[in-house]
């Protein structure tokens, strides 16, 4: 009885550690599969852009494509940083301050992606002198912020930083 | 392949298998009674249907990358190679994959040629069989192909020339092949979507082989019918499947061997330099496995000839059933068909090392010696051996072997 | 068992004939007069030379890359894993040096700017056409799969590459050709590209004629192959976990069958 105890031990053993073997092989197999419909590294290397201000006048702004979407750079004019940060809080649909929303108040820089369901909003159109989304009409302010309209959130803001005075880099 | 007998035991199981009898089918393969003395020549069925599934399932995700356009091909294929994430790994699975599945089937052919297992009554597996080797030639070209390097190119104009040797509408089939007057991104097109459609219909004919063959149960190294199923059979599970299991893993040792210590050692380094319709390459050279097909068509002198040639060259084996009578399947008793049988191996080696040399001078004279043989062995030799030969007494059954004098002087060899 | 030993020898010897027969239509055997080098790529185990590497992509840019394109490279791959594996500082700053075109810009025109690590290497010509008629009408291959694309593959490029010599007295050489021992014909229309000194290395290594052959070679080989290094080192663990499934199958196959024929 001993004997085959042991044997049946043995039998157990063995079998377990070949299901547990197999199972991590396969599991493995089928990594590559999956991680191949990740972004590949061509596409990863533009996932950092850097974008040259220089030729932005005051109260223009230039579109540009990060990502396969639209960033909107904007050079504020004096009144429309002041209007932007007169609004009060409670008059927001979604509460954020200006000042929280760039690092310059002179360059407003969001991705021109309308938070409803992701038209491209019109820029100087709508009634708070900022974009305007064509699709279902929300409204949104020289911040960005959604002040009108079936949009839920303000428009996103993306990881952005000052390379120099007139260099900033998106990503 | 009905098992009426079986009954699940959960009352849902019961319910859903008296509606679609998956469970009968799954338990059908579980218990189907296999030989229990198959050796590991009969392991290869397994490794096929696993090369398949490989096949499809890197295909399927190189399709994700790929681009069919004569332009855009040849860099699609660097772009998986360099960029998409384990593309490289993906890409070279497959184009290996391609040649251990034609290893894995030339072992399987052979195979049911020494053990007679083409024989009555199973002349329609053979004949599925046939038709699917067939169909992954077809596929690997048309593949190899698609990277759109200068073999790819010249290989695709070499083959699709093959059909202007049909008299009178052979120029019409063939710009009609190509979708133009030439091989161009229209053929490219077209062979995209054929490689990608054909290894299903391989797989819906794989599904009707391995039907075939569990009507009558398998073949056996003895050749003869099991006569008691209780002594003779195992279930197939979970005997046959680790055995197959195990002899897949040491094929994958193979496999994976190639795909990462020598991953283009298979392939032609012409085939990385892009396609270019002003130049052919110096020596064009088709993959390994097609290079024995390839030397018969280069032994005719004349064009349709040629080609006549290498279609009959295939369609002989659905004859083959036929052609060879002898009542005894085993080549393990039949000691003159045995002879024929290496022979024949040797033949197909020689003629396919005639096919990667140029055709000349004595390659040329050796190949069409070979292909001469070729036929000799299928339309003489097997008939003629079947009427004459006297083979070895036949053991009782599969469990109780008789070993012959000759047998015996085998073994002290 | 009826299975006697004979077949089996004879099946296993058809096997390795078989897989002899493969391996020779192939080209390993084809490059037996070429210069062989023992390459630290090479093996199951092999690895860049990181410092060849980089010295070799110097070689490339200050000699081959004013005829030879690398269209399949990008600047960003000099800094990724199993590259040379320059600094993101110094890919930016390599790749600053090219001038890329681009646009069109708003106006519609295409204008020059500085290189970023996400371009692709500057071609030295506009098109084949071009590059065919400024080279003597041969066009200088594209170098970013040469190695894969050559018999021999390193070893044929650095055979080349140290294959120039006087032709033979009567060897018949027409203007702008030059003899080579490895060439097909003994006859090349690239002149020699390397001599004692063609570059000065950054790191200080001696640049004589070999070094640079070598560098250069083991730089191209990388290019064709980038993940060379991520093939080998996952080749090993695969093969040796693959072993250990294969055993533990192996015995638990044997458990199995032991009930049944003790001869599997």
């Amino acid at each position: 009885m001993d004997e085959s105890g042991k044997k049946n031990n043995r039998r157990d053993f063995l079998f377990t550690a070949s299901y547990t073997v197999g199972a991590v092989g396969l599991g493995a197999t089928v990594w590559p599969f999956i991680d191949q419909m990740n972004p590949d590294s061509s596409v990863k290397a533009l996932a950092k852009i850097e974008v040259d201000l220089s030729q932005v006048e005051l109260g223009k702004s230039i579109t540009v494509l990060w990502r396969g979407k639209p960033v909107f750079i904007k050079r504020r004019t004096k009144s429309e940083i002041s209007e932007a940060q007169a609004v009060s809080l409670e008059e927001l649909k979604d509460p954020q301050k200006d000042e929280d929303r760039v690092k310059n108040p002179e360059w407003l820089v969001m991705l021109g992606i309308c938070t409803h369901l992701g038209c491209v909003p019109l820029a100087n159109k709508g009634e708070y002198n900022g974009w305007f989304c064509p699709c279902h009409g929300s409204h949104y302010d020289t911040s960005g912020r959604i002040r009108k309209g079936p949009a839920p959130v303000n428009m996103e803001i993306p990881r952005y930083e000052f390379v120099d005075n007139n260099t900033i880099k998106i990503g | 392949m009905s098992d009426h007998t079986y009954t699940p035991s959960s009352k849902f199981g019961k319910w859903f298998n008296d509606r679609l009898p998956l469970l009968s089918l799954s338990a059908h393969f579980r218990e189907y009674p296999t030989p229990k003395n198959l050796n590991y020549w009969w392991t290869f069925g397994a490794i096929l249907t696993f090369c398949l599934v490989a096949q499809i399932a890197t295909g399927i995700v190189l399709a994700m990358h790929y681009v069919a356009h004569a332009d855009l091909a040849f860099d699609s294929i660097e772009h998986i190679m360099r960029d998409v994430n384990y593309g490289w790994l993906l890409r070279y699975l497959h184009s290996n994959g391609s040649s251990m599945f034609f290893l894995a089937v030339y072992v399987h052919i052979f195979r049911s040629l020494f053990y007679g297992s083409h024989k009555s009554p199973r002349e329609i597996i053979w004949i599925l069989g046939v038709l699917i080797y067939i169909l992954m030639m077809a596929t690997a070209f048309m593949g190899y192909v698609l990277p759109w390097g200068q073999m790819s190119f010249w290989a695709a104009t070499v083959i699709t020339n093959l059909f202007t040797a049909i008299p009178l509408i052979g120029e019409s089939i063939t710009t009609w092949f190509w979708g133009g007057y030439a091989v161009d991104n229209p053929t490219l097109n077209r062979f995209y979507s054929l490689h990608y459609l054909v290894p299903f219909l391989i797989l819906g004919l794989v599904i009707l082989h391995i039907w075939a063959l569990h009507v009558p149960g398998n073949n056996n190294p003895t050749g003869i019918e099991i006569k008691q199923p209780s002594k003779g059979t195992i279930p197939f599970h979970p005997h046959i499947t680790i055995k197959d299991l195990f002899a897949l893993l040491v094929f994958l040792i193979i496999f994976l061997g190639f795909v990462f210590f020598s991953p283009d050692v298979l392939g032609h380094p012409d085939n990385y330099i892009p396609a270019n319709p002003m130049v052919t390459p110096y020596h064009i050279v088709p993959e390994w496995y097609l290079l024995p097909f390839y030397a018969i068509l280069r032994s005719v002198p004349d064009k349709l000839g040629g080609v006549v040639l290498l279609f009959a060259s295939l369609l002989i084996l659905l004859a083959l059933p036929w052609l060879d009578r002898s009542k005894v399947r085993s080549a393990v008793f039949r000691p003159i068909y045995k002879q024929f049988f290496w022979l024949f191996v040797i033949d197909i080696l020689v003629l396919g090392y005639m096919g990667a040399m140029p055709a000349e001078g004595t390659y040329l004279l050796i190949a069409r010696i070979g292909t001469a043989y070729y036929f000799l062995h299928f339309l003489i030799i097997l008939p003629f051996v079947s009427l004459v030969e006297k083979t070895d007494p036949l053991p009782a059954s599969i469990s109780e072997p008789v070993l012959t004098e000759k047998d015996k002087s085998d073994v002290s060899e | 068992m009826f299975q006697n030993k004979f077949l089996y020898f004879k099946a296993n010897l058809a096997f390795s004939l078989f897989f002899l027969f493969i391996i020779s239509s192939t080209n390993l055997f084809a490059d037996t007069e070429l210069l062989k080098v023992n390459w630290k790529f090479q093996g199951i185990t092999g690895k860049f030379d990181r410092s060849s590497l980089q010295r070799g992509y110097q070689v490339y840019n200050e000699v081959c890359s004013s005829c030879h394109s690398m269209r399949l490279l990008s600047y960003r791959n000099l800094g990724e894993k199993g590259g040379p594996e320059f600094s993101a500082d110094q890919v930016k700053a390599i790749a600053a040096t090219f001038e890329v075109t681009d646009g069109p810009d708003n106006q519609g025109e295409m204008f020059t700017r500085p290189g970023k690590p996400s371009d692709k290497f500057v071609l030295p010509y506009p098109n084949v056409q071009a590059s065919t008629a400024a080279n003597g009408g041969a066009y200088p291959p594209d170098m970013s799969v040469l190695v894969k694309a050559r018999k021999g593959g390193a070893n044929y490029i650095y055979s080349v590459l140290m294959g120039y010599d006087e032709p033979p007295q009567d060897f018949k050489l027409e203007e702008g050709v030059y003899y080579n021992k490895y060439m097909d014909g003994n006859k090349i229309k690239m002149s020699k590209p390397l001599l004692d000194g063609s570059v000065d290395y950054v790191d200080g290594t001696n640049a004589t004629e070999d070094q640079m052959a070598k560098d250069v070679t083991v730089f191209l080989t990388w290019a064709a192959d980038p993940h060379l290094e991520a093939r080998h080192k996952t080749g090993v663990k695969v093969l040796i976990f693959l072993i250990i499934l294969t055993g533990l199958v192996y015995l638990s196959m044997k458990r199995l069958w032991s009930r049944i024929d003790p001869e599997v």
